[in-house]
């Protein structure tokens, strides 16, 4: 427990102190999401029934600026080699890892998507959806982004690459995530497009870990 | 080769390739608790490669290794365990102090003692740095830094690749120190190194010019391994 709070402690520091990286993703969400009422015009309820596809699109597509950097530094220092060999199982560094990505862009994200959605024009019980929607969404993003990052770790352009791979898996985090703030919006119980985001983001912990970590295995290799 | 058993740890036939290039062929060694090898050989001839085989980070294209006269090429993960392996790159955090990144070391390996990360920042005479950011030291320093990581944890293997890069003659001879306090207590140290560097008494060395794939034809058992 001690070890996993030490490496949850070295990256967040490290983010916090070399990073604009977060601070980047955070800016360019709230830029996306506030360029679609000057595109598509400032009709209160065109807004409204696009609010929640909008803030959800806009999340997956900030997210995925910040994923090349996830293991990138650790490749490229050597310390990803040191973190394979040391007797630490390495799937637990990489989940402390995901959720440090998750804490320091998935969760400003989520913090602030209220403000965005109530720009444009969100109906108030809403909101609620909104956030839960998203809680358990980012996590999967960051989870599911980490598989990109590792697989295409070492490979000029990543960045790209990574989009590439991941914006198709998150579809369902998409479909999920807008149905539940719609279902809500329309008066319908919101509970079933949750609970299908909870059961994602659980199977994404459970099998995850094990796919970036063998291949960052790979990769050092 | 009839004590391969009594040695603890051993290498047969390692053949190892980059890509397409076949590196190195047929390349044995044995190494029993406190020997210490020396790995020499022209730029390229695979000695960085050698040494991440032995820490378990890359695979053999072909041969065994063995511990205990078990062969480990599957459960290379238990292996890795016992190395401390120091590469090419420091794997410093240029962000972190000296201190939060030795100590992140320790603590993945358990450890949070903090009198022996004292001890080991005092020996390579980094102690009055421990609280400036990793980026203001030198690279020499970081260097350093990153053969504190030797001190910090118990290992039974040290695989050391050109670690006095960079290094002044005073830490060479704290280097020096290590490895030979390592082989005391029946440590196994392995270094590949172009400078003079002196590993104790009793070195095994193996030059690696002599396992290229233009020469195995020539490779018999014991060529180039000497004691």
């Amino acid at each position: 427990m001690g070890t996993l709070l030490a490496i949850i402690r070295r990256d967040l520091s490290l983010v916090m102190r070399q990073g604009s990286d977060a601070f980047v993703v955070l800016i360019f969400f709230v830029v996306t999401v506030t360029l679609f009422p000057l595109g598509v015009g400032p009709d209160p309820l065109i807004l409204q029934n696009l609010a929640s596809g909008i803030v959800w699109v806009s999340a997956l597509l900030s997210a995925m600026l910040s994923l090349d950097r996830l293991f990138q530094t650790d490749y490229d220092d050597g310390s990803l080699e040191l973190l394979v060999l040391s007797p630490y199982p390495l799937e637990l560094v990489v989940l402390c890892k995901c959720l440090v990505h998750w804490l320091t862009t998935g969760l400003p994200i989520m913090l602030i998507s209220p403000v965005l959605a109530l720009m444009l024009n969100i109906k108030t019980g809403a909101f609620l959806y909104l956030i839960s929607s998203m809680a358990l969404g980012t996590p999967i993003i960051s989870l599911l982004g980490a598989v990109g990052a590792a697989l295409v770790l070492g490979s000029r352009r990543s960045g790209v690459l990574i989009a590439l791979l991941i914006i198709p898996l998150t579809i369902p985090i998409l479909l999920f995530g807008v149905a539940a703030i719609q279902a809500a919006t329309e008066g319908y119980s919101a509970s079933s497009p949750l609970m299908f985001l909870g059961a994602l983001l659980l199977f994404s912990i459970a099998l995850c870990p094990w796919v970036i970590a063998s291949s960052l295995r790979q990769v050092v290799s | 080769m009839e004590d391969q058993s009594l040695s603890i740890w051993s290498g047969l036939n390692l053949t190892a390739s980059r890509g397409e290039r076949c590196v190195f062929a047929n390349l044995d060694f044995e190494l029993n608790p406190g020997d210490a090898l020396l790995l020499t050989g022209k730029n390229g001839s695979g000695k960085s490669t050698l040494l991440r085989i032995m820490a378990g980070l890359n695979r053999p294209t072909s041969g065994a290794m063995l511990w205990n006269s078990k062969i480990i090429n599957n459960v290379l993960t238990t292996h890795s365990a016992r190395v401390n392996y120091v590469g090419h790159s420091t794997s410093v955090k240029l962000a972190l102090t000296v201190e939060e990144d030795i100590k992140f070391w320790m603590q993945l390996n358990n450890h949070s003692d903090q009198e022996i990360m004292e001890i080991a920042l005092e020996h390579f005479g980094l102690l009055h740095q421990r609280s400036m950011p990793v980026r203001f030291l030198s690279s020499g320093q970081q260097r350093k830094l990153a053969l504190t990581r030797l001190m910090v944890r118990d290992s039974k293997i040290w695989l050391l690749d050109e670690p006095t890069v960079g290094l002044d003659s005073k830490s060479i001879q704290s280097l020096e120190d290590i490895i030979q306090k390592q082989r005391a207590g029946n440590g196994i140290v392995v270094v590949a190194s172009h400078t003079e560097i002196s590993l104790g008494t009793s070195i095994k060395n193996i030059n690696l010019s002599n396992f290229q794939t233009n020469n195995t034809q020539a490779y018999s058992p014991g060529f180039g391994y000497e004691e």
